[in-house]
């Protein structure tokens, strides 16, 4: 009696997961399955095979690769000098606030700052290396793309550094290592799985990224969320961008797997 | 001896800040091959002593030697000791051989050395077989005898271990003090052993130092500490006793409970105020007539090896006997006890004074 009262608590759960997560992917995959008419058709499968499509996936991967490299690299040492400051929680949030900040508002400040007559140029100009062309760039897509992902790389990796026992880092010293054999055999092996964390909330995002490509690359990078919101919005085919999307969702799946492995054996 | 000296301490004051010493002008010097312990309630220094010796920390004033070599300034990986930490800081991600390992893989030695001595130091502290647990899976002992494998496999000069036994279960403890002192002998390395537990400290150590406050109140062998306690801090932090206000009349003559006894301490003012010492299994319980002092019982606990009995006497001080015999709470009892029992001491004597008058003192009695 008292697991069916508790299964009636469920409902508002399933109900939303029904709606609003397994609805959509089902439509999508019902979508995928028709061409641009209506009709049922595999013809979209086969043709995401070909090499228009491959190269889009392969250039996505890339992208996302770098995105996710680059602020790897600036966001781990910014987490481990974070949890040696005083006053962490405050430059914790400093950081994570412009990612409240509407994605597309910081787009177009960006346009503003590396525009030809932006500060970016007017620096490089008083310093003598002269104007540049800074947006629609591949350096300032994957730029402001970190910009924008670093937050949610830091939290995670921030949050493995507290948890981690402080004086396992004593022990390494104590053993002969040296600050850097200590990162390298210690603290970083220990925050693996905050790593690892950050590595998908930055590599999944940035696999779909379209709006970006569109202002910052100027539709000089074509990944394949730009695909799907060109088959959807300009195209029509949503039959095709269905396709696409559904083998994004099969990417993210498998990375998730792939990545989540061993997260629990760090302990 | 000054030379051979493996840890000195030269005037070390170690400050957090304008008001927090924690460690105050101390100064004391460690020989090869000994079991020390520093011993104290919890805020008295002792573990910032061992964190200065490790090199987790640099002095604010003062200079800590280890052999004839100046330590300040040079960080804990260049320092020939090793610490067992008080939550062992076993490395999670690796298991046991890797963890024992750890420092030797850093000196890359050669696999085969690696191989034989981690073998070698698992076999020291009973843990063969172990090799591919994983940490989480050993039990809180068996990670402390992981914890000093991973220290001594390195064969440092000191090993320091910051109340390495305060997570066991009592049973466990006692075991695991029997095996550290047997472990140092066999190593022949100098131990330094912080606790706050004085009966660990008296059953391990071959020297004791008693800290307060960022001071060293009293070194010495556990006898030494435990039946001549320099002040009252000392006296009521080792061990129990009855603590009481008395009065030298002269030398061997003393005054309290308003009677006067015989004692075996000199080297005093006439007239002196003093304190006085005496242990609770000092005191033998006798009936009234017999006693030197007579006790109003109080209370009595039974404790196990002994009933523990609280009284008052006449003057109002309370008295704290250990006795195998029972008494009747409200009864009046008599306490006996002999001159060597009481133990005089004198109101904020240093060390060194108390050291000097006993000199003295012994030189007089010489003369005689």
């Amino acid at each position: 009696m008292r697991s069916n009262a508790r299964n009636y608590y469920l409902i508002p759960y399933l109900a939303w997961i029904a709606l609003f997560v397994v609805a959509p992917i089902a439509l999508i995959v019902y979508y995928s399955f028709h061409d641009i008419e209506g009709g049922f058709t595999l013809d979209n499968y086969a043709k995401f095979f070909t090499p228009v499509y491959l190269k889009m996936a392969l250039s996505s991967f890339w992208y996302a690769l770098l995105i996710t490299l680059f602020s790897l690299l600036v966001a781990y040492p910014t987490a481990l000098i974070l949890t040696r400051t005083k006053h962490k929680q405050l430059w914790l949030l400093l950081i994570i606030l412009p990612s409240w900040v509407n994605l597309l508002l910081k787009a177009y400040a960006f346009i503003g700052l590396f525009g030809t007559y932006g500060l970016a140029n007017a620096l490089l100009e008083t310093i003598g290396i002269g104007r540049k062309q800074i947006l629609f760039t591949d350096f300032s897509f994957v730029f402001v793309a970190v910009y924008i992902f670093i937050p949610f790389m830091i939290l995670p990796i921030f949050n493995s550094l507290e948890e981690m026992n402080k004086s396992l880092i004593h022990a390494a010293r104590d053993l002969g290592a040296s600050a850097w054999t200590t990162f390298r055999r210690v603290i970083f092996p220990l925050t693996l799985g905050g790593v690892k964390a950050g590595c998908q909330a930055v590599f999944i995002p940035a696999l779909s990224l379209f709006m970006l490509t569109r202002l910052i690359a100027g539709n000089r990078v074509i990944t394949l969320g730009t695909a799907i919101e060109q088959h959807f919005l300009v195209t029509m085919d949503w039959g095709m961008g269905a396709t696409i999307a559904v083998f994004l969702v099969i990417i993210m799946a498998l990375i998730m797997v792939v990545t989540g492995q061993g997260r629990g054996s760090i302990r | 001896m000054k030379d051979d000296a493996i840890i000195r301490f030269d005037q070390v004051t170690m400050r957090y800040g304008p008001e927090d010493v924690v460690l105050d002008k101390v100064s004391f010097e460690l020989q090869p091959g000994k079991f020390y312990t520093l011993l104290g309630p919890s805020g008295c220094g002792k573990t910032t002593i061992l964190r200065l010796i490790a090199g987790f920390a640099d002095p604010t004033e003062g200079t800590v030697y280890i052999g004839d070599v100046p330590m300040n300034g040079v960080p804990a990986n260049k320092r020939r000791v090793n610490t067992v930490f008080q939550d062992y800081a076993l490395f999670p991600h690796l298991n046991v051989f890797e963890n024992v390992a750890f420092g030797l893989r850093i000196k890359k030695l050669k696999k085969d050395v690696i191989q034989a001595k981690v073998s070698e130091a698992l076999r020291f502290v009973n843990l063969v077989g172990y090799e591919n647990r994983k940490i989480s899976e050993m039990s809180g002992g068996q990670r402390q005898r992981v914890a000093i494998a991973r220290a001594i496999v390195n064969e440092p000069d000191v090993l320091l271990l910051d109340e390495p036994l305060s997570a066991l279960d009592l049973k466990l403890r006692t075991e695991m003090q029997v095996e550290l002192r047997e472990l140092q002998r066999r190593l022949g390395i100098t131990f330094v052993f912080v606790t706050h537990d004085q009966e660990e400290a008296l059953a391990m150590s071959d020297e004791i130092y008693v800290l307060n406050k960022g001071r060293i109140q009293q070194s010495g062998t556990p006898i030494d500490i435990y039946d001549e306690p320099i002040n009252r801090f000392v006296a009521d932090f080792i061990g129990e006793s009855n603590i009481l206000e008395g009065k030298m009349i002269r030398d061997y003559r003393v005054e309290f409970g308003g009677s006067e006894f015989d004692c075996v301490d000199g080297g005093f003012l006439p007239n002196e105020l003093v304190e006085i010492v005496i242990r609770p299994e000092d005191l033998e319980v006798v009936s009234p007539e017999e006693g030197k002092l007579k006790v109003r019982v109080e209370s009595q606990l039974f404790r196990g090896v002994h009933y523990e009995i609280v009284g008052r006497d006449r003057s109002g001080n309370r008295w704290l006997v250990h006795s195998t015999r029972s008494v009747k709470v409200g009864d009046e009892i008599g306490l006996r006890f002999g001159p060597e029992a009481i133990h005089v001491m004198r109101f904020g004597e240093t060390e060194e004074d108390f050291d000097r008058r006993l000199e003295a003192f012994a030189e007089v009695n010489h003369a005689k």
